[in-house]
């Protein structure tokens, strides 16, 4: 028996095996498909993470439900806290989500998969390089895809910046539309605390190749995270002007501020 | 000659498993020749079979005494042998005169063996790459040029001369009974390298599979480029260990490292200029081969890595 027969044995609840089962995914004979996620480690990795996602981050979700059962979705929302964590809560939330529950992608920064052991255990628990290519692929499979259109500028953005959203990219809206996706918002509050941060050493980070080097804890903080999903939106297709373009990202990052705002109204303390 | 009873058809690469396989097939109903570069193998009493070097003018009289029909251009020395500049002249310009002497002579149809290898192992390629994707190996090594530069003619007199109909097969790590690239080598050995930290995602295709979509393309006119690869998919150390191998970690990082480390120990089958191979997925999208040509692999993965196992334990 290899290692992870025998971890996923002894991890994983026949209760999580089982709604995990549930989801249909489309893998291959050996359970990988073309991005590199395999279910059995998909399987131990959430297993491990039910503590984190309820115990540790207690995450209180509302609306998870707007999100269809079938068909291409892009769950669109606010970036924070340095590393994936937000992408990472959402989709485990959608995959214990108890009535139809999906398995999303979140697409993720570039440099990860240049990161030795974490870049290939995101991408097997289903994390995929943010390349529109892959996105488009992965709408075409009838796929649910977690963007950030912030990129880095939200999760790199200092603890002073916090709930701030920064410039949108169009790219999300024109698969949106070119892939007749629906648009999911989800405002994410919590993850801003999870790893704060005072300074980016620049510098630093240009050596190392990556997008920036926080100074923060050395640790990360339990903070309390509420995910708010909107309601599903829908964007026509057709020839579209770019000026178009950008007023629908407007509505959608209003809609995504208007969520976050909800969520911190909401928030009665930090942890 | 009997032209005119059989159609007749060039196969180059005749001392590779593969292009045996080919000719297997394709024995009963076309008369075929059989060239390779490397050495002269005996095939059967019907096959005729030569060593020859296409740059010299001696190959040209093998057009004149057999008027061919068709080419299949499995020849292409890997990576993994030769050096860099006598795979140059084998690879790019053997093909510049095969191609060269095929328009010359008539041909009708051509197929090119190519390689997932040309699209570049990045950090940043997309999964499931489809023919339009740039080919990006040549700007990472100066190794992998020949692989590229072999496409970029084949492209040229696919588009300057439609009548030789080239279908180019840009296909998966081909695996098997006797096939000697580095992959097969390393899923053969008992013990072999990962960079620690990586387990790209990788695709093969069994070499009788690999040979029934050569002979498909070859009698479907049908011409362009193709990816060939199954939909199915496993990392690279998965690979490994349902084959039987146990891996030996290199350290990955700083990139220098491991590069090295495989020049210095001279690890023939992991060669420094494939590193990025073993680091970074090269997925390639082949549903447009299957849905052209009606292609389904017979040999699933899990039988593929049982052979290698079985080897083994023999």
């Amino acid at each position: 028996m290899s290692l992870k027969s025998y971890l996923k044995d002894t991890f994983v609840s026949h209760e999580l095996d089982a709604q995990l089962d549930k989801i249909e995914k489309p893998v291959g004979s050996l359970g990988y498909d073309p991005w590199g996620f395999n279910a059995d480690t998909n399987k131990l990795v959430l297993s491990l993470f039910s503590g984190v996602y309820n115990k540790y981050f207690r995450v209180q979700t509302d609306g998870i439900d707007n999100i269809p059962a079938k068909g291409p979705v892009l769950i669109v929302g606010n970036h924070s806290g340095q590393l994936p964590i937000d992408g990472t809560l959402i989709a485990y939330a959608l995959a214990s989500r108890k009535n139809e529950p999906r398995m999303p992608r979140a697409m993720i920064e570039r440099f990860f998969p240049t990161v030795p052991f974490l870049g290939n255990l995101l991408n097997q628990i289903g994390a995929v390089l943010g390349d529109p290519v892959n996105c488009a692929k992965m709408l075409e499979n009838q796929e649910a895809v977690i963007v950030f259109p912030e990129g880095i500028r939200g999760s790199g953005k200092l603890y002073k910046d916090r709930y701030q959203l920064k410039r949108f990219g169009n790219g999300f809206m024109h698969l949106a539309m070119q892939y007749n996706a629906t648009v999911i918002p989800v405002g994410v509050v919590g993850c801003e605390e999870t790893i704060p941060a005072i300074a980016n050493i620049k510098p630093l980070a240009k050596i190392l190749g990556v997008p920036y080097v926080p100074v923060t804890l050395p640790f990360i903080l339990p903070a309390k995270v509420h995910l708010s999903f909107g309601k599903p939106m829908k964007f026509e297709g057709g020839d579209t002007t770019e000026e178009e373009v950008t007023r629908r990202v407007e509505q959608v990052k209003s809609v995504i501020s208007d969520l976050i705002d909800q969520g911190l109204s909401e928030r009665k303390r930090l942890f | 000659m009997n032209k005119k009873q059989k159609p007749t058809i060039l196969i180059t690469g005749a001392a590779g498993a593969l292009a045996q396989q080919v000719i297997n097939r394709l024995r009963d109903t076309y008369r075929i020749v059989a060239v390779d570069f490397r050495k002269q193998v005996y095939l059967s009493d019907d096959i005729p079979s030569y060593q020859i070097n296409f740059n010299k003018r001696v190959f040209e009289d093998l057009f004149r005494k057999f008027d061919f029909d068709g080419v299949i251009h499995l020849g292409r020395i890997t990576s993994n042998e030769e050096t860099r500049m006598r795979r140059y002249n084998a690879n790019v310009l053997g093909t510049q005169k095969l191609l060269e002497l095929s328009h010359k002579y008539g041909i009708e149809k051509v197929i090119v063996l190519s390689t997932y290898h040309v699209y570049g192992a990045n950090a940043y390629n997309p999964a499931l790459i489809d023919e339009t994707a740039p080919l990006k190996a040549a700007e990472l090594t100066m190794d992998l040029i020949d692989s590229v530069e072999l496409e970029n003619l084949a492209n040229i007199y696919l588009w300057k001369y439609p009548d030789l109909n080239i279908t180019i097969l840009r296909a998966c790590n081909i695996v098997g009974p006797g096939v000697q690239n580095s992959i097969s080598s390393l899923l053969s050995s008992k013990h072999a390298p990962v960079l620690a930290g990586f387990s790209p995602v990788m695709q093969f295709i069994h070499i009788d599979d690999m040979a029934d979509a050569i002979v498909l393309s070859y009698e479907q006119d049908k011409s362009g480029i193709y990816n060939v690869a199954p939909d199915d998919w496993v990392s690279y150390q998965q690979a490994l260990a349902l084959s039987g191998c146990s891996k030996i970690p290199l350290p990955s990082i700083p990139p220098g490292l491991p590069r090295f480390l495989a020049k210095n120990l001279n690890l023939k089958i992991f060669p420094a200029f494939l590193l990025n191979y073993f680091k970074y997925s090269v997925v390639i999208d082949g549903r447009s081969f299957n849905k052209t040509f009606g292609f389904k692999v017979k040999r699933p993965l899990k039988e593929i890595f049982r052979y290698y196992r079985d080897m083994k334990n023999s």
